[in-house]
């Protein structure tokens, strides 16, 4: 089974340690990823402000560092969603099919790939709140939506409940969207920051001390909102927790 | 299942609302006077509290020529904390009733389907279907025209009221009349017109556009209505009691309504079967401006056909329920054909329907129903008020619709979303809304209708996106890396991150690919 690990830009340039975290939990499972040492973005930012013919080369620089493998695997549920659903810039040759389709989210890939049933080396004995980034929810369906009348799942959910001690807590609004957006945190920041603001009041009232999710943008924004207010919420990707993070 | 772990009340275990706007100071799970429980915010009231009241923010600023700044709107709606805060909970109120009427119903998402069926399939037939219901309205004594488009309504409705002297027109709640902009145009003729709808009469006292398509003053404090109705009905300004407002307006309004000359009406739908058309309000206003005057005029979009009667149970079951969370609404009133001694016209107006119809990617949206489900639920329209979007439609469905009327002046409205999704989820009818706005940005940006400044740093960002020497070039420091990096591209973008109470992203002293390249990923740490 050949792996290659995709590092979206913003982790690899804001969080070193969620790229080092999701690339030794992998390891855990014997599964030793490459990493395509040209990648760099996935086309989202472009693609996300319409402007889909600026995305082109960005994309077809992916399928150059991508093609071949089994699986390739990102932990980021909104660039899988970029990857699975939006990458259409590029000429659909059988090639960027299949680096389309064998693109999967970490959730995904240890929750429906390697079927993960037990991570013994892991104890967090905190209350979580787990956001859901909306293209992990509503794009690539990591778990029910409460729009919708569906039977509850959910595969992050199923993962952290084989933690040790974490207590996970419950918001009053359970998936509603927390205001990154992508191009939109910046094009139209007076809504995002509310949006946020409300976002990480909410992970508070519920009790909750850390904030957890498989998408490090939308926690990039919602920390920078809780600093500001001076919430004392602390956030963790999903891929620390499972990797053996005690704090 | 995971249940909202909302705010409950001890005494009802009815989800709390926060803002004392939704709540009597004497409310014990809100009484009716017969004793039972009223479960609406609308339904609770309070007397007087405010001295100071907060002014009500305006909406958008309209340049005939340049796109609608919605950040700007949505900034004054923001920094009026009561109102934002008030809106925010009240639709979200109305979301979470529609989420218990949809855990009512097993079959939920198959009815969502089946509607979302009828009218792909009326859509794809429209033309025979509005042949159909010509036919039949006319053998029911209906008089039919044909609007090519909103001037065109307008001059016809003008001169049906002209043939008959009307004067006085009382009309119930209509967004195509909004669309074709008639309140405007009566009053240019001499016509004078009276909206029945309490909260679009409010609005249309107020000189203001509706806000949401079936809660129109939605983004008003209760205090609001208290000003205008001073101002315009004599009303005591200090007294912003909810059920004083409604009866003094009703007061007022009723001998209006008496004296009418000719009444007007919208459609929820128009079946093509038996050239009946259906209206579903909550006030009975639509009957009374339908059956006072011995005049009725119905204006109907030509997306508004379903096929049979039988398929009216689907939609009747949906709309309520997606709208307000109410099993349906008071009054579903069947129009069949005129009284004996009065008259009733109908007429049918395109307004660029058609050609969306014509349109691979954007016909959809002629599905929709008019329910404000899409509105209610997006966090973006709760927090930033349906005036900000300065168009007729506002919210999800605004900004996909509003496009198609003026290009230009809407451009900028597909970019004030998230993409979250959650509005394609509530679609009664299932329109994709979601994908929608994402294919309006693609549209926009291959018209060249974006701004350029937005185009421009698009084009550097795939240029350094796709040459892995210059993004490593980009992201060597945090600064640079917030310049470049996607989510953050715009020309002020450490402004833009910060300014309205966001801290920066810590930088960080070496990259995930540094730290690879440095270890062999990791390996070289271990020996």
């Amino acid at each position: 089974m050949r792996v290659a690990l995709f590092i979206p830009c913003y982790m690899d340039a804001f969080e070193t340690e969620v790229g080092i975290a999701t690339l030794n939990l992998l390891r855990r499972f014997d599964v030793d990823p490459e990493y395509p040492f040209d990648q760099t973005c996935c086309g989202q930012p472009m693609v996300n402000s319409g402007c889909h013919a600026e995305a082109k080369a960005t994309e077809e620089l992916f399928v150059r560092n991508f093609a071949g493998y089994d699986f390739i695997v990102a932990p980021s549920g909104s660039c899988t969603h970029q990857i699975r659903c939006h990458m259409t810039a590029v000429e659909q040759t059988e090639e960027v099919r299949q680096v389309r389709e064998r693109t999967y989210e970490l959730v995904e890939f240890l929750h429906d790939v390697l079927k993960v049933k037990e991570f013994p080396w892991t104890e967090f004995p905190h209350k979580v709140s787990y956001h859901n980034n909306c293209n992990a929810l509503r794009g690539i369906y990591h778990a029910s939506m409460s729009e919708r009348r569906e039977p509850p799942y959910s595969k992050p959910l199923d993962l952290l409940r084989m933690v040790k001690g974490l207590e996970l807590v419950e918001r009053a609004r359970p998936d509603e969207c927390c205001g990154f957006g992508g191009t939109f945190c910046v094009f139209e920041p007076v809504v995002s920051v509310k949006m946020g603001q409300d976002k990480v009041r909410d992970h508070a009232a519920a009790g909750a001390e850390y904030v957890v999710s498989a998408d490090s943008s939308c926690m990039l924004h919602q920390k920078g909102c809780a600093e500001r207010l001076g919430l004392p919420l602390k956030f963790r990707h999903i891929a620390q927790i499972l990797n053996g993070d005690r704090a | 299942m995971t249940l909202s772990k909302e705010p409950r009340r001890d005494d009802d275990g009815l989800p709390a609302l926060l803002h004392t706007e939704l709540r009597a100071s004497d409310d014990k799970g809100a009484k009716g006077p017969a004793g039972q429980r009223l479960i609406h915010a609308e339904a609770t009231s309070r007397p007087l509290r405010d001295a100071m009241p907060e002014p009500q923010p305006r909406g958008a600023k309209i340049h005939r020529h340049r796109p609608i700044d919605h950040n700007e709107a949505a900034r004054r709606f923001i920094d009026a904390p009561h109102h934002e805060k008030m809106h925010d909970e009240r639709l979200w109120d109305l979301r979470q009733k529609r989420d218990g009427q949809m855990h009512a119903i097993p079959e939920w998402e198959e009815l969502r389907e089946l509607a979302s069926e009828i009218k792909q399939h009326t859509l794809a037939h429209l033309g025979d279907y509005l042949e159909q219901f010509e036919t039949q309205a006319l053998a029911n004594g209906i008089h039919v025209h044909w609007a090519q488009d909103g001037a065109e309504h307008n001059r016809i409705v003008h001169s049906i009221l002209a043939d008959h002297g009307a004067k006085r027109l009382i009309k119930s709640k209509s967004m195509l009349t909004e669309e074709t902009g008639m309140r405007h145009y009566m009053a240019g003729v001499g016509i004078e017109v009276i909206e029945t709808d309490l909260g679009e009469r409010i609005q249309q006292l107020d000189n203001e556009d509706p806000s949401h398509i079936v809660v129109p003053a939605v983004h008003k404090l209760r205090s609001d209505v208290a000003d205008v109705f001073a101002k315009k009905l004599g009303t005591d300004p200090r007294n912003d009691d909810v059920h004083y407002l409604a009866e003094q307006q009703r007061e007022k309004t009723r001998p209006l309504i008496l004296d009418a000359d000719a009444g007007m009406t919208g459609a929820n739908f128009a079946v093509a079967e038996t050239g009946s058309f259906v209206v579903c309000t909550n006030e009975g206003n639509a009957d009374l401006s339908a059956n006072v005057p011995p005049l009725h005029i119905a204006s109907i979009g030509i997306e508004k056909l379903i096929p049979r009667i039988a398929d009216l149970g689907v939609f009747i079951r949906l709309l309520s329920r997606s709208a307000l969370g109410s099993p349906m609404t008071q009054y579903t009133s069947h129009f069949r054909g005129p009284r004996s001694g009065a008259e009733m016209h109908i007429v049918l107006v395109d307004n660029g329907r058609s050609a969306r119809l014509g349109e691979p990617e954007f016909w959809q949206s002629l599905k929709c129903i008019r329910c404000g489900a899409c509105m209610n639920t997006c966090p973006v329209y709760r927090r930033s008020g349906g005036l900000s979007y300065g168009a007729t439609y506002s919210g999800p469905i605004g900004l996909i619709l509003d496009p198609t009327f003026d290009r230009r002046r809407y451009s900028s409205l597909p970019f004030a979303s998230t993409l979250n999704g959650s509005c394609s989820n509530v679609c009664p009818v299932k329109i994709n809304i979601h994908e929608q706005i994402f294919a309006w940005r693609k549209a926009l940006s291959e018209s060249h209708d974006i701004s350029t400044s937005k185009h421009a740093m698009m084009k550097v960002a795939g240029v350094v996106l796709s040459n892995p020497r210059l993004y490593r070039a980009a992201i060597a420091t945090a600064e640079s890396a917030l310049k470049i990096l996607p989510n953050f591209v715009v020309a002020n973008p450490l402004n833009s991150w910060t300014r309205r109470g966001r801290n920066m992203p810590n930088p960080v002293t070496e990259t995930f690919h540094q730290w690879y390249e440095r270890t062999k990923g990791g390996k070289e740490d271990r020996l």
